[in-house]
């Protein structure tokens, strides 16, 4: 029976959530997109395992997750390489990768590693994670407390009806996070309130400081500096979408990720486009961060 | 009308005001409703502008967007706009206990007595300029100028769910309990925010909006 389908999480590690793609299109009534921070690997996990890309899965950050099948399934996990392995929950541990598509038994644990370089690995099970939607997501918003609280050891999560079996069992290459990440960024809608934001972001090299998470991706650097006729002046507060980059007094930058909120009072210099916030998601604090104005 | 550009996908259309950011929002989100606005994922207003988001990959109409905000009843936005020309949508009616920890502070600031304070606050017609800070958080305005007041000068650490306050040219319910810095007036006992309720927000922007005293 399809309703029979689990896995239950025994250890969640520093930080596991359900993620999906989110839930766009509520903007106007202040609810924050959210789902996967990088939406391509969730994308890769679903389609390892023969599932639609945007059906429910964990984002673990910095590893450390085991689980245990409670029935049959398949599980792919992607995101930066990290050491999978697979196991009876005894001693004896069988490393199977990540990027491939692993078959678990009932009974059988699966166990993450940590990941050399990167921050987020993604966990796909055939059927999906099968928790309540919430306005049409399963994804756990930690900004707006939307969706499933983030899992803690001893979560039994059910699965939806698995799927055909995936039709190509091959593994898929990983790439491995960079120390230095350098990300387009489009400059607008408020550049005209800095003093040659291009070029002062030209030759700016981020750090990713600690107090990143969800919400934004904290940068450190040279602050960038008001234009001359806007020093002091206070912005009305405008929509803000994952992407854009919020330049407040201090000229500290947060690049807003899947949880920030829908509206934000600092001028946003310049917005980084969807295909690149995945390698964001990917950057530990102390990763460099150059932003290429376009 | 200035047109910027937000990301591959995103148009930030400034407005001169906030009536005229809500005509342009409801010609927007009553164009996307009816299907003339294709391939339009978020439309978003806040205090002076409006945010048009394209799937990703794809691009905003932009001259179906400018047609649409001008050929609006209100006619080109500005400063006189009238926001609730053209169909007049529903009124909202929030029904609040008047017994908020800053009433005192408001009455003795605009110089009026707490039952003036209540009686203006009850008798003005609010419109839902933009929502934020968290799901269903509305900002509203139409407020009399004498309970336009500052925030006050530390946040409370915890605002209980449907506490009623003000700040600058705005006022609104807290939706759940959260820190907060406006100058509570009361509280109602509605929800404003059920993700399960169809709609999940009381307040949604353009929302026409009046509150009744209770006791």
């Amino acid at each position: 029976m399809a309703t029979d389908r689990a896995v239950t999480v025994l250890r969640a590690g520093p930080l596991a959530v359900i993620t999906d793609l989110g839930r766009p299109g509520q903007a106007h009534i202040g609810v924050p997109r959210s789902g996967a921070l990088d939406r391509d690997a969730l994308r890769l996990a679903n389609r390892l395992v023969g599932n639609p890309e945007g059906h429910a899965g964990l984002e673990v950050l910095l590893g450390g997750l085991e689980l245990r099948a409670e029935s049959n399934c398949t599980v792919a996990v992607t995101g930066p390489p990290v050491p999978v392995w697979r196991h009876g929950g005894g001693a004896e541990r069988r490393a199977v990768g990540s990027h491939q598509v692993v078959y678990l038994r009932a009974g059988e644990h699966l166990e993450l590693g940590v990941p050399d370089a990167g921050l987020r690995s993604y966990l796909a099970c055939s059927g999906g994670l099968d928790v309540p939607e919430e306005l049409g997501s399963r994804s756990t918003d930690l900004l707006s407390g939307l969706g499933p609280a983030k899992v803690s050891d001893g979560d039994r999560l059910a699965l939806g009806t698995a799927g055909d079996a995936p039709a190509d069992a091959s593994p898929v290459p990983a790439s491995v996070p960079p120390p230095l990440v350098t990300v387009p960024v489009l400059l607008g809608p408020r550049d005209d309130w800095f003093a040659d934001p291009a070029g002062a972001l030209r030759c700016t090299v981020w750090t990713v400081g600690p107090a990143s998470n969800r919400i934004g991706l904290r940068l450190a650097g040279e602050p960038l500096e008001r234009a001359a006729d806007r020093d002091g002046q206070e912005l009305p507060s405008e929509p803000v979408r994952p992407g854009a980059v919020q330049v407040p007094p201090s000229g500290q930058p947060v690049v807003f990720l899947a949880d920030a909120p829908t509206t934000g009072g600092y001028p946003v210099v310049g917005v980084v486009p969807e295909s690149a916030l995945g390698a964001l998601a990917q950057a530990r604090p102390g990763t460099q961060v150059q932003l290429s104005p376009r | 009308m200035r047109l910027l550009r937000y990301g591959a996908s995103g148009l930030l259309i400034e407005l001169p005001s906030s009536a005229s950011v809500t005509a342009a929002y409801r010609a927007l989100r009553a164009a996307a409703a009816d299907g003339r606005l294709p391939g339009i994922v978020e439309l978003v207003p806040a205090a002076r502008t409006v945010l048009v988001e394209a799937a990703a990959g794809a691009r905003v109409p932009v001259d179906l967007v400018r047609g649409l905000i001008s050929e609006d009843p209100a006619g080109e936005p500005g400063e006189g706009a009238d926001p609730d020309s053209g169909e007049r949508p529903t009124e909202v009616v929030i029904p609040v206990h008047y017994d908020g920890a800053d009433l005192e502070l408001v009455a003795r600031t605009a110089e009026l007595s707490v039952a003036e304070v209540i009686e203006l606050h009850s008798s003005a017609e609010y419109t839902v300029a933009f929502c934020g800070f968290s799901p269903g958080f509305g900002y509203l305005t139409g407020l009399p100028e004498p309970l336009r007041q500052a925030r006050l000068a530390d946040s409370r650490p915890s605002v209980p769910a449907g506490s009623v306050g003000l700040a600058g040219e705005f006022t609104g319910v807290y939706p759940r309990s959260s820190p907060g810095g406006w100058r509570l007036l009361g509280h109602t006992d509605e929800v404003m925010f059920d993700p399960a309720a169809n709609p999940p927000a009381k307040l949604a922007p353009g929302a026409r909006v009046r509150f009744e005293p209770v006791d």
